[in-house]
């Protein structure tokens, strides 16, 4: 039993039901709460994608929202000038063909731009212990910030609008599936237990032969890439940007899942990423003290429940495969 | 040139609250190996502080006295706070994970804020004008005001202050022993609790005196204003060394200095992101900072 026995088969299914739902359930959700629906999708992209970094692979990075932001620009900018219509071609294939993959490209890209910066910020940073690795990501998301409000063709300072609206249920929970289903696979084989071992002990994980700064700048860059594709979902989703949306304390958000959900619990970090959209929409009366309540929720968090909901522990369908 | 020698007056009076705060962040970092985020928001308390303190406090008392007075307070104040602070939140956590430290350290520093917006309101406030400003003296055409020769005897008394307290005094002497090893320094008897208490308050008490010179350089007060100068600052401490005094002293003026001279030459919009650049600069340079040095891992 369990999915990781046969990833391909199973990300199949699950991408073909998700379409079924998408053709034949969305049309009777309410759409308040389908947009709910798809916002936790997205936070639950990020937040897995984070876990790799800071709860697999225990390096701290407050700076996930920049990286999204980076994908997130990026691929809207990508679907907004590089479309054959703005370049004034005609594609070759049938509109239903081109359509999904000129949307996956665009996401693509705008992983791999997140994942290029990781990989720029990570190789000096990640030489260094843990805390360096937080303090550079958190400016790095400055600097994202910066830059984009500085750059015309994303609308700087405006906010970038005409993104199209190409992100749907369908997309945003199948990059969730193959992000999830690649994570477990990954962390949980022999070859990822490196992530393990860099966390538990650096020292020790290099006197047994693990590179520790190659595993690291590893996870960085994979972490990001996704949290790029998290970022593109979300542009294409709510078609206009604002760097407002990707500030520090979106960042924290995403730590506050991986925290909350476990440090290093994959379906920690569905649970956790779940919860914490639902919440806020529950508590809108009380919205100013929301952010008290995170805070409060941090701090006592780590005091009296330091591992959070799920520890280190998976539900039974993502644990382990035996050798 | 004059217009030079004056962004390099301004951006030392910058620089010298930026080392303030900054000290803060390298003492706690030297004792504990945590980075205090909240520390920005310690900075934030003391603004605030002299903002209540200046208009409830000193209305009845002459423009001269009532500087000194709001400074006390807001020293006092922040003191406090940063002492409740390590008591509440970091000491639980002496011996967990790093990370636990940091998130909670993140924790602490949001409660602040937005406690503070509930508190204070989320208004930027106007600080009372404690210092009437007024030329004071002129160097090759570099005007030095009332307000900066203030900020500049107020971060050098206490800079003189903080140093004699760390090398000439017992305290200071069982600081250092603290920040070269916890277990070691047990073993000859320091106690390391009220070591780490008392560098919690007199970091945060220079917080509080930095909070109180802003206030009085840039009238503007509100409960998010310590995010930026709070990540500046620790920028600062990590450009010096960290854990390292003297850099942070460094580190905080090159930062004023060299943020004055792009927003004069270069462009205001930038002034935010040139401490991270500078960051990952001097990380990919001499990760030691300018006068920390590198110490690689012994088991």
């Amino acid at each position: 039993m369990g999915i990781l026995r046969k990833p391909v088969s199973v990300i199949a299914a699950g991408i073909l039901a998700c379409w079924v739902v998408q053709e034949f359930a969305t049309p009777w959700i309410n759409p308040y709460h389908l947009q709910i629906l798809n916002t936790i999708g997205i936070a639950a992209v990020m937040a897995v994608s984070l876990n790799l970094i800071t709860g697999h692979t225990g390096q701290f990075s407050l700076g996930h929202a920049g990286f999204m932001a980076l994908g997130a620009y990026a691929s809207a900018a990508f679907t907004v000038h590089l479309n054959p219509d703005a370049l004034g071609l005609v594609p070759i294939l049938p509109d239903w063909a081109w359509r999904p993959l000129f949307f996956v490209t665009a996401l693509a890209a705008g992983g791999a731009t997140a994942a290029l910066a990781g990989l720029i910020v990570g190789i000096p940073t990640l030489r260094l212990k843990g805390d360096y690795l937080a303090i550079a990501t958190l400016g790095l998301g400055e600097i994202i910030r910066v830059i984009v409000l500085n750059l015309e063709f994303v609308g700087g300072a405006r906010g970038f609008t005409g993104i199209p609206e190409s992100s749907n249920f369908f997309w945003i929970f199948s990059a969730l599936l193959v992000l999830t289903v690649l994570m477990a696979r990954g962390v949980y084989s022999l070859k990822g237990l490196a992530f393990l071992a860099v966390r538990e002990d650096e020292v020790a994980a290099r006197s047994v032969g693990i590179n520790t700064t190659r595993y690291k700048v590893l996870a960085f860059v994979l972490g990001s890439f996704w949290a790029g594709v998290g970022g593109g979902l979300f542009a294409h989703l709510n078609t206009y940007l604002h760097t407002n949306s990707f500030g520090f304390l979106k960042s924290v958000e995403y730590v506050v899942m991986v925290v909350l959900g476990g440090l290093g619990s994959i379906t920690g970090s569905l649970v956790a990423a779940a919860l914490l959209t639902l919440l806020p929409e529950l508590l809108r009366i009380a919205s100013e003290w929301r952010m008290i309540f995170y805070a409060l929720l941090l701090v006592v968090m780590m005091i009296l429940w330091p591992r959070g909901l799920m520890g280190q522990r998976e539900l039974r369908w993502i644990r382990r495969v035996k050798p | 040139m004059s217009e030079f020698l004056q962004q390099t007056v301004n951006g030392l009076a910058w620089g010298s609250i930026y080392a303030l705060i900054a000290l803060g962040y390298t003492m706690v970092y030297g004792v504990l190996r945590l980075i205090n985020f909240a520390h920005g928001d310690v900075y934030m308390i003391g603004a605030m502080t002299g903002y209540y303190a200046g208009n409830l406090i000193t209305r009845g008392l002459p423009a001269g006295a009532a500087f000194p007075v709001v400074l006390a307070c807001s020293m006092a104040v922040c003191g406090v706070l940063g002492f409740l602070i390590e008591r509440a939140a970091y000491r639980p956590l002496r011996n967990a994970p790093r990370i636990n430290s940091l998130i909670t350290a993140i924790g602490v520093s949001l409660l602040l804020e937005f406690g503070g917006q509930l508190l204070f309101g989320a208004d930027p406030k106007v600080f009372p004008p404690l210092i009437p400003e007024q030329p004071l003296f002129e160097i090759g055409g570099a005007v030095i005001g009332r307000i900066q020769a203030v900020i500049f005897a107020v971060a050098l008394v206490l800079m003189a202050v903080l140093r004699f307290i760390v090398v000439k005094t017992r305290l200071g002497k069982a600081m250092r022993a603290v920040s070269f090893s916890h277990v070691a320094s047990q073993l000859v008897g320091v106690p390391l609790d009220t070591v780490v208490s008392f560098t919690f308050v007199l970091g945060s008490m220079l917080a509080g005196a930095g909070g109180v010179l802003v206030g009085i350089a840039n009238p503007k007060v509100e409960p998010l204003m310590g995010i930026m100068p709070g990540l500046k600052a620790f920028v600062a401490a990590v450009l010096g060394g960290i854990g390292n005094i003297p850099g942070a002293l460094a580190g905080g003026l090159l930062m004023g200095l060299s943020e004055t001279y792009v927003v004069g030459y270069v462009s205001s919009t930038y002034r935010d992101a040139l401490a991270f650049v500078l960051l990952i600069l001097i990380l990919l340079v001499r990760p030691g900072g300018l006068f920390g040095k590198s110490v690689s891992d012994k088991v």
